[in-house]
């Protein structure tokens, strides 16, 4: 198991590398320029020149790179050329509002879409199984910025229940009734994720109730509600849970979209301000703490397929 | 007792059926084993999961008929309201032992499982009752195989398995489909063997279906020979091997090759098993048989008999020593 662990972080390190580059030379490429925006239109040719080495920006590429990777060894992202602020505490700013929507997405997206699907697929063929197939099917192809903007208008605008926009933190005034400005965000995002989830849920239920196993399960006895438990959604759950590596990708992308139009202070939105101003170091932090949770998650998915299914063996 | 009574089993759905068992009738006492024969498709597993109640609906339907346990209707009724309602129990082991078991159980809950809702005890008792099952069906070291999983095991291993599961069910009826054809020849006699020796133990009816009129030889009391989702033949081991009275029966057996007879090609029943939704009418084997009529293209089949429990459905039987 440890071995296994330290296997999978090695090539996890070497992904992450090999990340860096791509990101580090991608956002070169970007036509633009970000001594102009911060120095505006106004601005001579001899200070351009000296903010440019002032920052580094005259090195060739690959001094840059090395340069910029030593120090994130050293734990500093380096400083966002917008906000003249170190890069990691721009995330940690963002970081709250982010995970907790990622959080809230997640159990969103499993807490609807797995039960749902269940009810789906012992359903088969029914009104309520083309029903929710079918309200499964419009939420995947919707766009979200679309749902969001709905629930707006119903939930916040026309109701007034909830707020439109914005996150104050947790650890602010109103504690964790803050939760609150992320019900609609977190709905939003998980609307198109929790109706994929829905799918693949009875899609593999259905599978795994024509097991020869399953009807060794009926000719016991034992309850219905039981061979659907313990013996169907169990071994439909594997197909599910590797999923959810996937989904999480998805929810980073989406992600994006989604606190734009709630207006979240999240890394999201901050990445895309930060790809419009060429603001290199934070684009670059972001995209390496994404690549890390990404890895993560996935390491911790494949681990828990070991838990779930006794003839995976890790080693 | 089990009795099936006159069974038509229908498939497809209500507006456009199709009878793929029809009018089948048997019986089964307590210690007696009775041997289902025919090809593939010849409605013999569907007959089984008839008796199970375990019909994949809404597909597949008892259209007609019924099936009887000590007296009580248990007709389209599933093993959970068997339970229920205080009815006998029919366990069933099937041909593949491979993906017969959940993968992600380990054996002793599979077990348990059914120990549980046939014993209604929990805990450390039915755990315990797993391990002697487990010991009846000569698992070695059954107490470490609770805790394996069914990828861990052998397919005669797993075939134990389920017979200690069908077990677990306190059965008056076993019905084994084909139980040893995925297994390694060695294997297969041990296993017939276990089923004859618990079938005498338990005093329990077995329903032993295959294709292999070897196996039946050796296991069965009695046996029916299906055609085409139809009775064909039915009788004592020892009458209907001796004096086959269907040309079916007579082909099936014709087809077993004799290791004595030094004969170089192995003998066939020419054509093939008819399709459902292509039975032909009258006789289902007409179109095959040697001793076609046109009497057998169309109508019922008589009954012929050659003793009290030896008859067979056919215009022309093999032999004339009628009683």
């Amino acid at each position: 198991m440890l071995a296994y662990v330290l296997k999978r972080t090695g090539a996890a390190i070497a992904t992450l590398v090999a990340a860096s580059i791509v990101i580090f030379i991608f956002i070169h490429l970007i036509p633009g320029d970000p001594i102009y925006v911060m120095l505006g239109d106004e601005a001579t040719p001899e200070q351009v020149e000296a903010l440019r080495i002032r920052l580094g920006y005259d090195q060739p590429i690959y001094v840059q790179y090395f340069y910029w990777a030593g120090n994130v060894l050293r734990g500093d992202l380096g400083t966002s050329i917008f906000f003249q602020e170190p890069v990691t505490l721009i995330i940690r700013d963002g970081a709250e509002t982010s995970l907790l929507l990622a959080t809230v997405t997640m159990v969103w997206i499993v807490a609807l879409g797995v039960p749902v699907g269940v009810l789906a697929a012992i359903r088969q063929g029914t009104w309520i199984d083309q029903g929710l197939s079918g309200i499964a099917m419009l939420l995947a192809s919707i766009p979200t910025f679309w749902v969001g903007l709905y629930l707006i208008l119903i939930f916040a605008a026309n109701l007034g229940w909830l707020p439109s926009s914005g996150y104050p933190s947790i650890f602010e005034e109103g504690g964790l009734s803050n939760l609150r400005y992320l019900l609609l965000p977190s709905l939003t995002l998980a609307a198109p994720n929790a109706a994929l989830i829905l799918r693949l849920t009875r899609a593999s239920m259905l599978d795994v109730a024509k097991e020869d196993y399953v009807r060794t399960a009926r000719s016991k006895g034992i309850r219905p509600y039981r061979v659907v438990l313990r013996h169907i959604l169990r071994n439909a759950l594997l197909a599910v849970v590797s999923a959810f590596g996937f989904t999480f990708a998805a929810l980073i992308s989406e992600a994006v979209v989604t606190e734009t139009v709630f207006a979240l202070p999240g890394i999201g939105r901050m990445v895309v301000q930060s790809i419009l101003r060429r603001d290199y170091p934070v684009i670059q932090g972001v995209i390496l703490v994404i690549v890390c949770l990404y890895l993560v998650i996935n390491l911790l998915v494949d681990i828990s397929y070991r838990y779930l299914d006794p003839r995976v063996d890790l080693e | 007792m089990l009795k099936v009574r006159n069974l038509v089993v229908a498939a497809g759905s209500p507006s456009a059926e199709l009878d793929i068992v029809s009018d089948v009738s048997f019986e089964i006492k307590r210690g007696e084993v009775l041997g289902l024969v025919g090809e593939s498709g010849s409605g013999k597993s569907i007959t089984s999961l008839a008796v199970m109640g375990l019909l994949p609906h809404p597909h597949i339907w008892v259209r007609s008929g019924a099936i009887e346990l000590d007296g009580a209707d248990i007709t389209e009724e599933p093993p959970h309201l068997r339970v229920e309602r205080g009815h006998g129990g029919v366990s069933m082991i099937f041909q593949e032992p491979m993906t017969s078991l959940n993968p992600v159980l380990r054996i002793g809950e599979q077990i348990e499982e059914a120990v549980r809702v046939h014993d209604g005890s929990t805990g450390e008792t039915a755990r315990i009752r797993a391990r002697e099952l487990l010991e009846m069906v000569r698992i070695p070291d059954a107490r470490l195989q609770l805790n394996a999983y069914p990828h861990e095991l052998s397919g005669g291993m797993r075939q134990r398995v389920m017979i200690a599961i069908a077990l677990a069910c306190r059965p008056q009826v076993l019905i084994a489909d084909e139980p040893t054809t995925a297994l390694d020849v060695t294997v297969q006699m041990q296993v017939l063997s276990l089923i004859r020796e618990l079938c005498d133990a338990f005093d329990m009816g077995v329903l032993f279906i295959t294709h292999d009129l070897g196996v039946v030889s050796e296991l069965a009391d009695r046996v029916a020979v299906m055609y085409g989702g139809k009775l064909a033949e039915t009788g004592p081991v020892a009458d209907l091997f001796r004096n086959p009275l269907h040309p079916y029966t007579g082909g099936l057996m014709g087809c077993v090759p004799d290791p004595g007879a030094g004969h170089r090609r192995f003998r066939t029943i020419p054509g093939q098993a008819p399709k459902p939704g292509e039975v032909p009418q009258g006789c289902k084997f007409a179109p095959r048989c040697d001793h076609v009529q046109p009497v057998c293209r169309s109508g019922a089949i008589p009954a012929v008999a050659a003793g009290p429990a030896h008859a067979a459905y056919c215009h022309h039987p093999l032999s004339r020593e009628l009683t």
